[in-house]
C-alpha cells in the first residue's frame, strides 16, 4: 500500500544526471515527494512543514557525491535530518528520573492509548533491571474494571499494587499512593490514570491537581503509535496543561509508520523513552531513533 | 469584495485541511480537485467553500452511512473485532443497551478471553445495559465460548448475540489466524454467522486504519464499521478514504465512553465538523 521514500525518489531523478550541486529546483522537486511520504507515515501537517524547510536548506547547493544519484543524495540528507531530529540531544533520552526515593512517575494520555499496560511494564523493568522496590497505583475511576485490570498486571509481574478502596477521588488516591510509598520504603511509585481527552477540561484540570499532589518526576505521556493528523493537537494540550518530561509510543508491534514519533517529538521537545511492541509485559524496547526514522521514510 | 479566487494555492490549502484531517494525501488531492470542479477562478467567501468541500465529502459517505442492518434470523450473531484498545468492549456496551431499549433480546459473549479484566470490564457494561454475558475463565478458547454462546442465544431464544474479541493487530499472523478460527467455529452452529462483523476503528489512528480494514475483511469477512472517539479533536477523514476503496457500510460513531454516546453516522454532519463548516470561521 505504501511506497517508500527512495521508490519515490528514484523516479523523480532518473532523468537527472549525476554531476554537479543539487540545484535549488532539483530539491524542490524532491522534497514534494519527501513531503507525500511524510503524510503518508502520519507525520503531522505542521511538522512535516517545518521538516520539509530544514531540509531544504541542508541540500540545495549540497555536491553530490560521485557515487550516489541524486536521489539517493537527497534520501540521505532526509534520512540522517529525521533522525538527528528524532534523537533530540537528550542524553538521559532512554532513562527515568528515579533516583531519590520514592520517585513518582505519572502516566497519561487519550483513552485507550496503552497506559495501564504500559505501566506494569515499566514497573517490571525497573524491579527487573534496576533492582527497583516498586509500587503501582490506579488513579482510573472512570473505565470499568480499570483497577481490577492493573491488580492483574501486579499479580503476573509480581509488583505491589496500591489496595483498591472504592469511592476515593483520583487525588485522594494519588494522595495515598504518595503515602504508602514513603511509609512503605518504595523506589518508585508509578500512578496510572484514566484515559481523557486533552480538551476534556474537567479531567484535564483533575489531572493537573494529581500532579500537584504527586509532583511526579517522571510525566509520561502514552500514545499509540498509530495516531494519525491529531498527534499535534494531542502532544500540545498535555505538554501544555501537565508539562510531560517524556514520551512512550505504544503498538509499535504493528505495521504502522509511526509519523507521531516525529510530530511528538517536534511539538514537546521531549525524549521517547520507550517504545512499547507488544501486549506482553516484556514487550517494552529502548528508542532507537535510526529504526524509527527508516519506517517513518519506507525503508 | 468579499472572498477569494479559487486558484492553485488554495486548492493546495483545502488539500491541507483535508489532510489534517486524516483523509491521506491521495484522497484528499481528489476531493478537493472534485469540489474545484466548475469552481476553478471563481470568487468564493469561506462558507461557500467549506459548503462545496463539505458536500463533495457528503457525497462521497452518503451511500455507506447505513445502520446496522437487523434480520429476522434468531439469533442475529454480531461478531465485533478490531486492533486493541480502539473501543470495542465499550461499543458492544452502548450497543446492547441500544438493541434492548428497542426491544430486542441480547446475549453479550465475554470473547476475549486474554487482556487482564476484559471480562470484568464487559460484566460491568452488561449490568448497564442490563444484558446477561457469558464468560469463561481468562485463557480459555474464544472459539468455544463463541459456539457454547451462541448455543445459549438459540435456547434463550435471543434475537441477538453479541460476540467481543481480544484487540488484535492486523499484522499478527497468530491472532489473525485465531480470529479466522472464532469464525469458523460459529459457521459450524450457523453456516450464515456471523450475520454481521463489526470492525471497530479509532478515529486518532491515521493511515494504518486502511490495513486494518483491508486485513480484517480478509480474514474475517468484516460487514460494517464503527468509528469511536470522535469526541475529540480526531476528523476520522480516513473514513472517505476508505469509502471510497471499500465501500462498507459505516453504522454508528462513538461519541464519548458513556452508555448512550453511541450515534449513527450522518454523512451530512461529519463532512461539516470534517472541513470546520461546523464550528468559526
Ligand atoms: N499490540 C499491542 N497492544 C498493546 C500495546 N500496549 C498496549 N496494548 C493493548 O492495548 C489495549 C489497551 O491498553 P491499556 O493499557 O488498557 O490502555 P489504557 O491507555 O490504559 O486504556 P484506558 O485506561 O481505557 O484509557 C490492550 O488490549 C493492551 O493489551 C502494544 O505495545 N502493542
Ligand atoms: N472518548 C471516547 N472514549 C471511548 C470511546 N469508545 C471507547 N472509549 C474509551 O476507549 C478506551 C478503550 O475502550 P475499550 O472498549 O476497552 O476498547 P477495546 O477495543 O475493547 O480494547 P481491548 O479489548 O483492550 O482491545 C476506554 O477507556 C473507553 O472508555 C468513544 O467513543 N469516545
Ligand atoms: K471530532
Ligand atoms: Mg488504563
Ligand atoms: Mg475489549
Amino acid at each position: 500500500m505504501f511506497e517508500g521514500l527512495s521508490e519515490r525518489l528514484s523516479g523523480v531523478f532518473d532523468r537527472l544526471t549525476r554531476q554537479g550541486a543539487l540545484s535549488e529546483a532539483d530539491v524542490a522537486t524532491a522534497l514534494r515527494e519527501v513531503r507525500v511520504a511524510l503524510l503518508e507515515a502520519d507525520v503531522s501537517l505542521p511538522v512535516a512543514r517545518d521538516f520539509i524547510a530544514k531540509v531544504q536548506e541542508k541540500a540545495t547547493g549540497q555536491a553530490v557525491t560521485k557515487s550516489v544519484t541524486p536521489g539517493q543524495q537527497v534520501v540521505k540528507i532526509v534520512n540522517d535530518e529525521l533522525t538527528a531530529m528524532l534523537a533530540g540531544d537528550d542524553a538521559e533520552a532512554g532513562r527515568l528520573r528515579v533516583d531519590s526515593p520514592p520517585a513518582p512517575i505519572l502516566m497519561v494520555g487519550l483513552q485507550g492509548s496503552g497506559k495501564t499496560t504500559t505501566t506494569a511494564k515499566i514497573a517490571k523493568r525497573l524491579t527487573e533491571r534496576e533492582g527497583k522496590r516498586v509500587l503501582m497505583a490506579s488513579l482510573d475511576v472512570n473505565r470499568p474494571a480499570a483497577m481490577e485490570q492493573l491488580g492483574i498486571l501486579g499479580m503476573r509481574t509480581g509488583v505491589d499494587v496500591l489496595p483498591i478502596v472504592k469511592g476515593q477521588d483520583p487525588i485522594a488516591i494519588a494522595r495515598r499512593a504518595k503515602q504508602q510509598a514513603t511509609m512503605g520504603g518504595y523506589d518508585v511509585y508509578l500512578l496510572d490514570t484514566a484515559g481523557r481527552l486533552h480538551i476534556d477540561q474537567e479531567l484535564m484540570a483533575q489531572v493537573e491537581s494529581v500532579r500537584d499532589v504527586a509532583k511526579p518526576h517522571e510525566t509520561l505521556l502514552v500514545v499509540d503509535g498509530l495516531t494519525g493528523q491529531d498527534a499535534v493537537n494531542v502532544a500540545t494540550e498535555f505538554d501544555g496543561r501537565i508539562g510531560v518530561t517524556g514520551v512512550v509510543l505504544t503498538r509499535m508491534d504493528g505495521d504502522g509508520r509511526g509519523g507521531a514519533a516525529l510530530s511528538m517529538r517536534a511539538v514537546t521537545g521531549k525524549p521517547i523513552k520507550f517504545v512499547a511492541t507488544g501486549e506482553k509485559l516484556d514487550a517494552l524496547e529502548e528508542f532507537h531513533p535510526a529504526r524509527i526514522a527508516g519506517r517513518i521514510l519506507g525503508m | 469584495e468579499h472572498g477569494r479566487v479559487l486558484d492553485d494555492a488554495m486548492l493546495n490549502e483545502l488539500e491541507e485541511l483535508l489532510i489534517s484531517a486524516d483523509m491521506g494525501v491521495e484522497t484528499a488531492m481528489r476531493v478537493a480537485a472534485a469540489m474545484a470542479e466548475g469552481r476553478f477562478g471563481k470568487r468564493l467567501d469561506a462558507t461557500e467553500i467549506k459548503s462545496a468541500l463539505a458536500a463533495e465529502v457528503a457525497r462521497i459517505l452518503a451511500p455507506v452511512a447505513r445502520p446496522l442492518p437487523l434480520y429476522g434470523k434468531k439469533p442475529q450473531v454480531v461478531l465485533v473485532v478490531g486492533v486493541n484498545g480502539s473501543g470495542k468492549t465499550t461499543t458492544i456496551g452502548k450497543l446492547a443497551s441500544q438493541l434492548k431499549g428497542a426491544g430486542k433480546s441480547v446475549v453479550i459473549a465475554a470473547g476475549d478471553t486474554f487482556r487482564a479484566a476484559a471480562v470484568e470490564q464487559l460484566q460491568i457494561w452488561g449490568d448497564r445495559a442490563g444484558v446477561p454475558v457469558m464468560v469463561a475463565p481468562e485463557g480459555s478458547d474464544p472459539a468455544s465460548l463463541a459456539f457454547e454462546a451462541m448455543g445459549r442465544a438459540e435456547r434463550d431464544a435471543a434475537d441477538i448475540l453479541l460476540i467481543d474479541t481480544a484487540g488484535r493487530l492486523q499484522n499478527r499472523a497468530d491472532l489473525m489466524a485465531e480470529l479466522e478460527k472464532i469464525v469458523r467455529v460459529i459457521r459450524k452452529k450457523d453456516p450464515e454467522a456471523p450475520h454481521n462483523t463489526l470492525l471497530v476503528l479509532d478515529a486518532t489512528t491515521g493511515q494504518n486504519a486502511l490495513s486494518q480494514v483491508d486485513i480484517f475483511r480478509r480474514i474475517a469477512a468484516v460487514s460494517g464499521l464503527v468509528m469511536t472517539k470522535l469526541d475529540g479533536t480526531a476528523k476520522g477523514g480516513v473514513l472517505v478514504a476508505l469509502a471510497d476503496r471499500f465501500g462498507l457500510p459505516i453504522h454508528a460513531i462513538g461519541v464519548g465512553e458513556q452508555i448512550d454516546d453511541l450515534a449513527p453516522f450522518d454523512p451530512e454532519e461529519f463532512a461539516a465538523a470534517l472541513t470546520g463548516l461546523d464550528s468559526r470561521m
